[in-house]
């Protein structure tokens, strides 16, 4: 099974890297899909660029989002910054709630076109995840590890640094995995604004009626998601093995 | 050693401990028992600070402990827990090593002071080390924490409740092992028990705790012939008083001159069991064998149950 499973996942990436290499080598697999002797394979830019930017920018906001959530994770959880958890909650939360295209609409004006509007958005749209998985896991340390190391003269930083977030990590990972996921799908809105990213090839077959693009554009973002989600489970488990066992 | 000085704790109106005095000697172990509740985890844990007292001073070794930074003092001091609180994010060794890190000693004076705590826990330095805590056995995980607890060479151990999640055959084997650290290292131990049976069997001297106070503290073998309360009296159990006052001296310390026909018996062996010996055989006396097997004296009953009497 997890041979089946190994052999999947290689295929699929060896199929993404193959298709954005050479693209036009998949062009009779997509001809069926056009009309009218329009193009089988996105034709107005370099596929592999577009996806290399569009992971680009998932990685920058998720880094941003993993830097802000994970610390007001530990700030709300130090016994001086309990106070803010619930306005830090509603924050988080209201990032979740604004529907990305609403936060590209209001951030247009303020920053203008292109890169920075996606990234605003998707940073806002990942905090969620990683903060509340960040809390969990800085909350439900074993009281007893805990004490321990009190009792072992460790400073307040020391144990949160050797002990609490070694602890939490692996769900922080999880937070961070949820939310790389949900940005690879939802980075796509960004090139309504003209950012660079896969979402252009979506909306060039949109505007030109041709399916071939629209499913391009879609398999491409869905298998780096996929895969995203694999390698960043890998990562866990690598990392993890030995936390959250007891 | 360690003087607790008219020492109280209250949260809100609550009082937990209530105005304990309590001196403990260099090189002793000193159980404190009671049941849930009576307070004896808060007193022990008053003594390396994580709660700190609402009246009163603790001195270690005549200097005030609330003069010293919590975190630095708790590095002189051992403190085991029961469920052990190992790091489950790291191996055996990199647990032993955690106060000898903090405490910046040198990579090779921590390896070898790794070793040296596993070899004399029983627990194969090369086998263990790399191993991790979800790996051990619970009487493992518990000897792990000990170690961890004596790593940089604390001249004072806290015990709270070691033994209470290892079932009685291991708990029998770690309270064995704990006389002999004590003895090989000199460790001056505090422990925290709700058992009284256990509390007889380690302590050179014992306090009885109930709501907050100490009842009574003193060696063994006093609190057995004059409990100073009722409860004492209820808690230590009338009914085997004498064999428990037997259990306290060994066959080595009671031993008469001469010898004896009859079976032959060590002489680290405890009255009690001397004389369960004697009433299995059906015999009058004993000689009495130090450890490399020669005669140093004898014992018979009557001398034996003399030792149980009252005063």
């Amino acid at each position: 099974m997890r041979f089946v499973v190994a052999a999947l996942r290689l295929a699929a990436l060896a199929a993404l890297v193959a298709f954005l290499w050479t693209p036009q080598t998949f062009a009779p697999l997509f001809t069926p899909l056009t009309q009218f002797g329009a193009p089988p394979i996105y034709d107005q830019g370099d596929l592999l660029t577009l996806a290399l930017a569009h992971l680009g920018t998932v990685c920058v906001a998720a880094i941003a989002s993993s830097l802000v959530a994970v610390g007001l994770g530990i700030l709300v959880t130090r016994p001086g910054g309990a106070e803010f958890l619930p306005l830090s909650r509603s924050l988080v939360n209201i990032g979740q709630t604004f529907p990305p295209v609403a936060v590209l609409a209001v951030a247009v004006p303020l920053v203008g076109f292109g890169f920075k509007p996606t990234l605003i958005a998707l940073f806002a749209y990942g905090l969620l995840p990683i903060f509340e998985n960040t809390l969990v896991g800085l909350q439900t340390c074993p009281p007893a590890v805990l004490e321990a190391a009190n009792a072992m003269g460790m400073s307040a930083r020391q144990r949160l640094w050797s002990v609490e977030l070694p602890l939490a990590l692996p769900l922080i990972l999880e937070g961070v995995r949820l939310s790389l996921v949900i940005s690879v799908g939802t980075a796509t809105i960004g090139s309504t604004v003209a950012a660079s990213g896969l979402g252009e090839v979506i909306i060039a077959g949109l505007l030109s009626n041709n399916t071939a693009f629209i499913l391009q554009g879609a398999l491409v973002t869905g298998l780096m998601a996929i895969l995203l989600y694999d390698g960043m489970a890998l990562l866990e488990r690598r990392i993890c093995r030995h936390s959250r066992v007891d | 050693m360690i003087t607790i000085d008219h020492v109280s704790k209250q949260y809100g109106a609550t009082t937990v401990v209530d105005d304990v005095s309590l001196h403990i000697e260099r090189n002793s172990i000193c159980v404190i028992v009671g049941s849930s509740g009576s307070g004896k985890t808060t007193l022990l844990r008053m003594i390396n600070r994580l709660v700190e007292p609402s009246r009163g001073r603790i001195l270690i070794d005549g200097k005030d402990a609330a003069q010293e930074p919590p975190h630095l003092l708790r590095r002189r001091i051992g403190y085991v827990i029961q469920g052990h609180g190992l790091f489950p994010h790291r191996s055996v060794a990199d647990n032993i090593a955690t106060v000898p890190r903090l405490l910046g000693w040198d990579a090779a004076r921590i390896a070898s002071r790794v070793t040296t705590l596993l070899a004399a826990l029983d627990l194969e330095p090369a086998s263990f080390a790399h191993k991790f805590p979800h790996q051990l056995s619970g009487g493992q995980q518990q000897r792990v924490g000990v170690a961890r607890a004596l790593a940089a060479e604390p001249a004072l151990l806290l015990m709270d409740e070691p033994f209470g999640a290892l079932d009685p055959i291991i708990r029998n084997k770690a309270q064995d092992d704990l006389l002999a650290i004590q003895r090989k290292f000199g460790t001056t131990v505090v422990l925290v028990t709700h058992d009284i049976d256990e509390a007889f069997r380690l302590g050179d001297r014992v306090a009885v705790m109930s709501a907050g106070r100490v009842l009574q503290s003193g060696r063994p073998a006093e609190l057995l012939r004059a409990p100073a309360d009722p409860l004492v009296a209820r808690m230590i159990g009338t009914s085997d008083r004498a064999l428990r006052l037997l259990s306290l001296t060994t066959a080595g310390e009671a031993a008469l001159a001469g010898t004896a026909t009859g079976p032959q018996v060590a002489a680290s062996a405890s009255l009690r069991e001397v004389l369960s010996e004697l009433v299995w055989r059906g015999a009058e006396g004993a000689t009495v064998l130090d450890a490399a097997g020669n005669p140093v004296g004898q014992l018979n009953v009557a001398a034996i149950l003399a030792r149980g009497r009252s005063a």
